[in-house]
């Protein structure tokens, strides 16, 4: 199937993005890009409107007004076409409980109507080291089994944009850095663009080319991990987070 | 090792992802006795106690001794529509449970799909929990409610169709107002039950009340069977009536749902699921 794309040098395009409830703006006015085939952050503190603006990127929440334009196409309109080709994984929605590995992973290839769905299951299985523990219960497995189980299921159909909500959350340095070098080898593979929300920022230095601050449901700045160090005048990402959320502008830093 | 996955283009409607998720339901029964054991337990047990009611009354009650299988048949029948519609709802809120909507939802999966797979969960649990029971009535009270012959099929679907309309708007409900609303899908159908003239003839209703009952495709059905059962009759106006009122039932019913998941996707529910 081939789609049009209206600049291709962009996956995500949001345009003055806004969603209240009642009262409560949670997206304010937001506009930003994601480029094709890197990894973008989405970050902020708690309440910045990440998993709001996640939310409505997957059409699981309808924006108040604003325009999504998602692989070249609107996001409102043709969410179902878009969805065959895009997937999601956070460690805050679950999977059935009582059903195993397989099982889930079976029901979520059927879903996106894949072919060879054994083969790919075990394919994913082993490059996630879950192959041991495909015949177990969803329920029974450890915070970082169920995080790697998640992402096989948004890997089953090789989506060409990945959102990713806190990735690595709860998780112990070693599986996190496994799940890191399994989305960066994924990326290699396929060129597959990744726009996750983490509050780890040694994660977002690493795998991320470019980030996006979000402050009170607006966009307070954006640029590589680099650039917004240098700007801030810091030495890392977590400090110019912490000067970010506690409304220390780049100018300020500068004076 | 790379697997050749490839993508079919996608379509409107697929009949493998209402598979999929009917076969979620399935792996969860298989996985789960006391499931399957509630489906039958409720039904047979309804069922025991109606019949001893009409072995207690058939001496003494013209009503009863007229059709012997009259109080078991009504039993039997009501649980196809109270099981139906139980199927659509408790299917549904197992995803709820499971805190399983926002993976569902951002698959390709479409609510109509959903609604598919709900409905033929449905079917499967009210075949298989008043299958039992039916099958039960046979050497405990000598009572086979295949005697009915074909009308029996028109009983079944008219009920169990009413049944699917009331658990859609149901469930619709639970998703839009939480969990804290799943007593909604326990006691709905009990509020329609006196009107829907199981157990008597509509005629017993006060007289306000009777062209409500009969704006009800359960009533049809019950005045149906207690003809077919009485005079050995199948009274088309009311299989044609119940039909009639089904399609507006049902598609009122899938609206409702409808409706219900867009406000869902405007409040942000679909992620926060709860109470």
């Amino acid at each position: 199937m081939s789609i049009a794309i209206t600049n291709p040098e962009y996956v995500i395009e949001v345009d003055k993005l806004y969603k209240n409830f009642e009262q409560v703006e949670a997206v304010n006015n937001m506009s930003f890009k994601v480029r094709r085939g890197i990894t973008t952050a989405l970050l902020g503190g708690n309440g910045a409107g990440k998993t709001t603006t996640i939310a409505m990127l997957l059409g699981l929440l309808l924006p108040s007004s604003g325009r999504i334009t998602i692989l070249g196409e609107d996001m409102l309109k043709n969410r179902y076409r878009l969805l065959h080709r895009m997937n999601f994984s956070s460690p805050y929605v679950d999977l059935p409980q009582r059903l195993t590995i397989r099982q889930n992973l079976t029901v979520y290839g059927h879903l996106y109507r894949l072919n060879n769905l054994a083969k790919r299951i075990e394919s994913l299985a082993a490059e996630l080291n879950l192959t041991e523990l495909l015949d177990r219960r969803y329920g029974k497995l450890s915070a970082g089994q169920k995080t790697r189980v998640s992402l096989a299921k948004s890997l089953l159909n090789d989506p060409e944009l990945l959102l990713l909500d806190e990735p690595t959350a709860s998780l112990d340095p070693d599986t996190a850095d496994s799940i890191r070098s399994h989305l960066e080898r994924y990326q290699q593979r396929t060129g597959a663009t990744i726009l996750l929300a983490s509050h780890n920022m040694a994660e977002v230095e690493r795998m991320c080319a470019d980030v996006i601050m979000l402050k009170k449901g607006q966009v307070v700045d954006v640029g590589s991990p680099d650039e917004l160090i240098a700007r801030f005048g810091r030495n890392t990402m977590e400090e110019v987070f912490i000067d970010i959320a506690r409304s220390r502008s780049a100018e300020a830093q500068d004076a | 090792m790379m697997i050749d996955t490839k993508l079919t283009p996608d379509i409107n409607f697929s009949p493998r992802r209402i598979y999929a998720n009917v076969l979620r339901h399935l792996y969860l029964m298989r996985t789960s006795w006391p499931r399957v054991l509630e489906m039958v337990y409720w039904p047979t047990v309804q069922m025991i106690l109606w019949g001893f009611i009409t072995l207690s009354l058939k001496d003494n009650s013209s009503y009863v001794a007229q059709a012997a299988g009259i109080l078991i048949s009504a039993v039997l029948l009501w649980d196809v529509l109270f099981r139906g519609q139980l199927g659509i709802a408790l299917v549904f809120m197992e995803e709820m449970w499971s805190r399983n909507l926002g993976h569902l939802f951002v698959s390709p999966l479409r609510p109509y799909e959903l609604v598919a797979s709900l409905i033929l969960m449905s079917l499967l649990r009210t075949l298989i929990g008043v299958g039992g029971a039916v099958l039960a009535a046979i050497p405990l009270f000598h009572y086979n409610l295949f005697d009915m012959g074909l009308p029996l099929i028109s009983f079944f679907f008219n009920l169990i169709i009413f049944g699917w309309a009331i658990g859609l708007t149901v469930s619709g409900m639970v998703l839009r107002f939480g969990l804290g609303a799943e007593s909604v899908a326990w006691v709905t159908v009990f509020a329609l039950q006196p009107l829907c003239a199981i157990y008597y003839p509509v005629s017993v209703l006060p007289t306000w009340l009777q062209p409500i009952a009969w704006c009800l495709p359960a009533s049809h059905v019950f005045e149906g069977m207690r003809e077919l059962m009485f005079q050995q009759t199948f009274n088309s106006h009311h299989f044609y009536m119940a039909s009639g009122l089904n399609v507006i039932f049902l598609a009122g019913g899938i609206a409702a749902f409808l409706a219900f998941f867009r406000v869902a996707r405007q409040r942000g529910l679909l992620l926060q699921v709860g109470e």
